[in-house]
């Protein structure tokens, strides 16, 4: 099957080129107005996340309770989803009945993804089974690395069938991946595959999202549609931890793929520790004036 | 997704959803007079000449301030000035000596940075990101990186013994005013020479906030003259008879006129003229990187570059995928308000550069080439000129011959990379060129071919103080910056 496979062909990247673009997003100025729209924006774009051995169902429901109702006034959104281990998607079952928050978890053995593709594909059937909206899935980066590009679209293929009507984020874990043509060509693997969404990390290794390679990442997405109409979401997840860098991440979007990619639809950040930082500029903006830290709950 | 509604769209929509702000610099602390002379042998003078004209703000076209002009006996009390010191002083110095005041000069540009690059922005109409993140920095660093070579000339040029020229004449243009001023008094005063500049007559406000600096510097009376006027100023300086080097960075059309002047009368020349860059992308170019090369390539401070990549050559085979994506990318540009710290493409410097580019632009309507214009609101009052590219075009093609000297960009294809640069090379022209390749044996063997002074290789516009800038033919000759910078103002023997 693999010998079969025929690559796609994905343009080069260059990487001091790529970083240079990158870099001129956060040298654009976001202030009142738009400052004020972006960071509800943000809010309802964020994937609330929770990926720790230590999870339990008291956490998990104070971190859906903190997602229904991030702050205590109506004028903010709720967040995307909450994102959970697969045994967790119960409990937030209970929790966000009745709520738009969709519920994410990652399955195909996240993060390492070293299982047999049976295993990894019935661990995903029965999280949707359990209820989960939508399935974060890692690649097998050590197929990539190894060359085995078919391998790594078989298992997208596999992982989306078993997905059924959730929708399917693939996380390329480009931290392991390296470089900017790694990442170009797994993205545009990820896509032919079938994913809804790309994302970049798993949270679990040293280099998360960074902002050039989210913008590989919009390129390839854009590239796709331009060529196919078909619209595939992307996640950022993991070192985006302030309002400022969201809103950076923001305009990277807007100058990339358009107004149409500004939804929680379509883009989501996979962060924990953001929200608060973008609820307390909320507040700044609302108020007037910065308040402690110690005015927000934690979750 | 999930339990929400998922729509597709036909085309990438870059509209208003979520609208940067309104992001303005301010301008309070701005200080400016109402009338500014010359500044010559340390006195700031000339305030109650009779022959004036005014600066304008090209964004609002509200005057700035009002400005002499230099007659031959000002240029001439200038340069008898500029001898003075070079004779009784400057020359006599130490390398050590001289470094100490370019150092003081570079320090003072970066303290005064802010102030610098919010007037750059008001009087020449570039945005004020640019002024501020290129234009003021690299300023700074000209003075830096020559001040270095100040006391080791004698390491520069191995087994020559080297001398400063004398007086040197300098001319510069509008497009980079306090850049430009930086690139021709830096290494001349680090070469131990005198100067007499004058600065464009639209822009002469940076250079007269530099005069202030040079005059807080402490540098010797004399030592730096800046002299306001238009053409007849800088020919009286030119044809100054004790006047030992001319330097002169503008239009082909008057570099001749002065290489014409100075010729027979031993007065060293350098002259760094017009360009029509070939920005050539090839098929295995990283395609997303090389567009924003392009953009960056002409529409950097609204292509008011002679180094811009005015003509793209785009290998065939890629052409319509990398037009409709600089097409998209172009409909992204914030093009308004120089203060906004948001806008992308600022204001047409002046009205006589305006009209130019309008009729240059008809005349390619005219012969038939295909003209693009993203959707862009302009403003209502000031210099704006729409981001445009041209396709449909061939060589013969007056906007593929003439430097047009805004943003607008002629884009042809080529086949193979031998006609890539024959079609790069066939210019009067020869100041700049980009190569957009994977291929790094493709890359410096084209690179060895173009007869272009500056060659960027998967980049564009890219300056450093350490790197030689100039031009092959009709781009001039001499070069400004690097160890190679220095020669201009050296005899060398």
């Amino acid at each position: 099957m693999a010998n079969e496979y025929v690559v796609p062909r994905v343009p080069t990247v260059d990487r001091v080129a790529a970083d240079e673009r990158a870099a001129k997003f956060a040298t654009r100025s976001i202030k009142t107005t738009a400052k004020a729209a972006g960071l509800k924006l943000v809010v309802s774009m964020i994937d609330l996340t929770t990926l720790e051995g230590q999870d339990t169902p008291g956490k998990v429901r104070m971190l859906c309770r903190k997602a229904r109702r991030p702050i205590n006034h109506d004028d903010c959104p709720t967040v995307g989803a909450v994102c959970v281990y697969p045994p967790m998607v119960p409990v937030a079952v209970e929790e966000l009945k009745g709520t738009d928050i969709n519920i994410a978890a990652v399955a195909t053995y996240f993060p390492s993804g070293q299982a047999t593709l049976e295993e990894r594909v019935d661990e995903v059937r029965r999280t949707v089974e359990l209820g989960a909206d939508e399935i974060d899935m890692v690649i097998s980066r050590g197929a990539f690395l190894a060359g085995e590009y078919g391998r790594i679209f078989d298992e997208v293929a596999a992982v989306k069938e078993a997905c059924g009507k959730a929708h399917l984020k693939v996380i390329l874990e480009t931290g392991e991946l390296k470089t900017y043509d790694n990442i170009r060509l797994a993205s545009q693997i990820a896509i032919d595959a079938g994913a809804d969404f790309i994302k970049t990390s798993t949270g679990k290794v040293a280099v998360n999202a960074t902002m050039p390679i989210t913008l590989v990442m919009l390129e390839t997405i854009r590239d796709h549609f331009m060529k196919t109409g078909k619209m595939v979401g992307m996640k950022p997840a993991g070192g985006i931890r302030t309002a400022k860098q969201a809103l950076r991440y923001l305009a990277m979007v807007k100058e990339t793929l358009g107004d149409a990619w500004l939804s929680p639809d379509w883009f989501r950040f996979g962060a924990s520790s953001l929200l608060n930082d973008v609820l307390m500029q909320i507040e700044k903006q609302r108020t007037g004036r910065y308040h402690s830290d110690r005015y927000l709950s934690i979750s | 997704m999930g339990k929400q509604s998922t729509k597709s769209v036909k085309d990438l929509l870059f509209g208003d959803l979520w609208e940067y702000a309104p992001a303005p610099q301010g301008t309070d602390f701005v200080e400016l007079d109402e009338r500014y002379g010359h500044y010559i042998g340390g006195e700031f003078v000339g305030l109650d000449s009779e022959e004036t004209f005014d600066t304008i703000n090209p964004a609002t076209e509200e005057k700035l301030a009002t400005i002499s002009v230099a007659d031959e006996a000002t240029v001439d009390r200038a340069v008898k000035a500029a001898r003075k010191a070079y004779d009784n002083h400057w020359s006599k110095i130490s390398g050590a000596e001289r470094a100490k005041y370019l150092y003081r000069i570079a320090r003072m540009i970066q303290e005064k940075a802010r102030n610098l690059a919010v007037v750059e922005t008001m009087d020449g109409g570039k945005p004020i990101k640019e002024s501020r993140d290129v234009d003021i920095p690299l300023a700074a660093a000209h003075f830096f990186y020559y001040a270095g070579w100040a006391d080791k000339l004698d390491y520069a040029f191995p087994g020559a013994t080297i001398k400063p020229l004398g007086v040197a004449g300098q001319v510069i243009p509008w497009n980079f005013p306090l850049l430009m001023a930086a690139w021709k008094i830096a290494p001349a005063l680090a070469a131990g020479n005198t100067v007499v500049i004058k600065p464009a007559e639209t822009t002469p406000l940076t250079a007269m906030l530099l005069a202030q600096i040079i005059d807080e510097a402490g540098l010797p009376p004399g030592v730096v003259n800046i002299v306001n006027g238009a053409g007849a100023t800088g020919a009286a300086i030119v044809n100054h008879d004790d006047i030992d080097k001319v330097a002169f960075t503008g239009s082909t059309q008057v570099g001749k006129i002065i290489q014409r002047a100075v010729a027979g009368t031993g007065k060293k020349l350098t002259l760094e003229l017009g360009g029509k860059g070939a920005n050539i992308v090839f098929d295995d170019a990283p395609i997303d990187q090389a567009v924003e090369g392009i953009i960056n390539g002409i529409f950097f401070n609204q292509g008011h570059v002679c180094c811009a990549g005015s003509r793209l050559l785009v290998q065939e085979n890629i052409a319509d995928e990398v037009i409709a994506k600089l097409k998209q990318r172009m409909s992204t540009l914030i093009v308004g308000d120089p203060l906004d710290k948001n806008t992308d493409v600022g204001a047409i410097n002046s009205r006589e550069q305006l009209d130019r580019i309008t009729e240059l632009v008809g005349s390619g309507v005219d012969e038939g080439a295909q003209k693009f214009q993203p959707k862009c609101a302009l403003p209502d009052t000031g210099y704006f000129f729409a981001p445009t590219i041209f396709t449909d075009v061939t060589p013969s093609h007056r906007i593929a011959q003439e430097e047009i000297f805004g943003p607008v960009l002629s884009v042809l294809t080529f086949r193979t990379p031998d006609e890539a640069v024959k079609k790069a090379n066939n210019t009067p022209y020869g100041l700049a060129c980009g190569i957009w390749s994977d291929k790094g044996s493709k890359l410096f063997r084209v690179a060895g071919a173009l007869k272009a002074g500056v060659i960027w290789g998967n980049t564009y516009n890219k300056f450093d103080p350490t790197s030689p800038f100039g031009g092959y033919k009709e781009s001039g000759f001499g070069r400004e910056g690097g160890v190679q910078g220095l020669l201009a103002y050296l005899e060398v023997r």
